[in-house]
């Protein structure tokens, strides 16, 4: 699948600003006046920015709105109105911390179960897709709430649960690289099941349907820069889990904290790079790719 | 809402037969030239006389080759369009509701005016059916020529998807498939018609005929006389080489 920069800044950073949103409205931190403003602010930032980057990969952006509309059938619809719902309700609860008014902590919570909810249909959005075997998986969702979690922690500064939460993250890319590289086989679409002429005998490409690109080509059957795949999970893992952790675990102060978050974050990027780059959608078979 | 209906009352949809087909793109340029014209928006073409050209299409023809294990290869000519999948994936994901199937006669399709282009339905079809137009940003796919088959200003035989009524060689068939007795449910029945990926639990409409069985050369009346038999040297040698 074509990895393209705005549907990576998206997840990555809506994901790592709902992570924060939760652990801001759960009250892991509590701050207070400016400073609440700030990582608020923050939170909100990360999670409207990315959702903002969706939105420059869309046909006609300026219909976004009907999005909100199929939350009976697509995963799609439910986590923008998710998304909305969850920075609706957190939005008391920021103001209150911010100007001090001492309102009720409960749509905090309600918050954060939505922004969890809000990752969990993001995930959805790969994970349901059976014409993608690699995304197919309950790893999508184990890496997408993974990424959430590690990060909200790591930002609301909470160290050890943070360095756990690195851990988990870095077993469930691990689980994903694994179990992804068999899903494709696994599920079983050949030449010979696309065309249907595998019965007959081994199916070949003759004659290509046309010799040019096409949406099918650019979009779906991405097959740049998989030669590198190798050192860029190493990378991935080195990056998003194994440096944040070290910093984490050596030093105790706000600047580490966003030194390790910065890494984190790049990581992060390689990872959902692969992600997608990775993938294979099953439509290559007709062109004799994957 | 782009949940799909429970049932069709018809099953419209084309048998394609691998047999008949020569690959010669007439659909191709027969599905492009109608659909350019009036239902939706164009299909646009980018830098299509330039180095690097590109467009969008309902239908592609693609060509393979088989090789059985005992037998001399064929090449098939394979058109590759929407299949109007019965449980359809493209419509449930598609978070507008611009996607839908119709109760009535089974065909998927887009509602371009709500359609935005996140392109989602076109990663949720197995078969690369669905194009995103470079030009209008909306979803593009085989309407099965809606504003044909219904329409009573054209001429009764006109009444049929463009890329059937152009086939010369009479490759695709359009018809029920719901209903038992019409062409294209007696042709899938009688040639043993399959449909495309099953794996993927998408129970497509569409069925494609699978090629017939090749003649094999019949043994010529005069086999036995070519085993002929080697003397002198040349025998000798034969049976030195045959034992070793
Ligand atoms: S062939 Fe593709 S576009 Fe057509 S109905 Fe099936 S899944 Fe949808
Ligand atoms: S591209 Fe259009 S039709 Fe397809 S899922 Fe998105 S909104 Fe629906």
């Amino acid at each position: 699948m074509h990895p393209a920069p705005s549907v990576i800044l998206f997840t990555v950073l809506s994901g790592l600003g709902f992570g924060f949103l939760a652990a801001l409205g759960l009250g892991i931190v509590q701050p207070a006046g400016w400073a609440a403003f700030a990582l608020w602010g923050l939170g909100y930032g990360l999670a409207v920015g990315g959702l903002l980057a969706s939105t420059t990969h869309l046909g006609r952006p300026d219909r976004a709105w009907r999005a909100f509309s199929q939350w009976r059938s697509s995963w799609l619809s439910r986590e923008g109105i998710a998304a909305v719902a969850t920075l609706l309700m957190l939005a008391p609860v920021a103001l209150s911390d911010w100007l001090g008014l001492g309102w009720s902590r409960w749509p905090g919570i309600i918050g954060a179960v939505l922004a969890l909810a809000t990752i969990g249909t993001t995930s959805m959005i790969y994970a349901q897709l059976k014409t993608v075997p690699r995304w197919n998986h309950w790893t999508t969702p184990a890496q997408f709430f993974a990424f959430a979690l590690a990060g909200g922690a790591m930002l609301a500064g909470q160290g050890a649960w943070a360095v756990i939460l690195l851990v988990i993250l870095a077993a469930s890319l691990v689980a994903h690289w694994y179990f992804g590289d068999r899903r494709f086989a696994e599920v079983g679409a050949t030449m010979g099941s696309a065309t249907g002429l595998g019965a007959l005998g081994a199916v070949s490409v003759f004659d290509p349907a046309h010799t040019a690109g096409n949406y099918l080509l650019r979009e779906m059957i991405y097959v740049v820069g998989r030669k590198h795949v190798a050192k860029l999970r190493v990378l991935a893992l080195v990056l998003a889990c194994l440096i944040p952790g070290l910093i984490l675990l050596a030093v105790a102060h706000p600047m580490a904290t966003a030194a390790a978050v910065l890494t984190h974050l790049i990581g992060a990027f390689a990872a959902r790079w692969l992600f997608f780059a990775q993938a294979e959608h099953v439509v290559g078979l007709y062109y004799g790719k994957r | 809402m782009t949940c799909l209906p429970a049932k069709t009352d018809k099953k419209l949809g084309l048998a394609i037969d691998l047999d008949t087909c020569v690959g010669c793109n007439a659909c191709v340029t027969a599905c492009k030239g109608w659909n350019d014209q009036g239902y939706g928006a164009p299909l646009s073409d980018q830098n299509p006389y330039g180095a690097d050209p590109s467009g969008t299409f309902l239908n592609r023809v693609h060509s393979y080759q088989v090789q059985p294990a005992d037998a001399a290869a064929i090449t098939v000519n394979f058109p590759r369009s929407c299949l109007h999948c019965d449980d359809a994936p493209c419509v449930t994901v598609c978070p507008t509701g611009a996607s839908y199937k119709r109760a009535e006669d089974g065909i998927v399709l887009v509602n371009e005016d709500a359609c935005i282009g996140c392109g989602l339905c076109a990663w949720a079809c197995p078969y690369g059916a669905r194009e995103l137009d470079a030009v209008a940003g909306v979803m593009k796919k085989c309407t099965l020529c809606v504003d044909r088959i219904y329409n009573e200003n054209l001429p009764e035989e006109d009444r049929e998807p463009a890329c059937v009524r152009s086939c010369p060689t009479g490759a695709r068939h359009f018809g029920d498939f719901a209903d038992p007795d019409s062409k294209v449910s007696r042709l899938t029945a009688e040639r043993g018609g399959f449909a495309l990926m099953p794996e993927m639990g998408t129970n497509p409409v569409n069925r494609y005929l699978p090629p017939r069985k090749k003649d094999a050369l019949d043994a010529s009346p005069l086999a036995p006389l070519l085993d002929i038999k080697a003397t002198g040297f040349a025998g000798w040698l034969d049976r030195m080489l045959g034992k070793i």
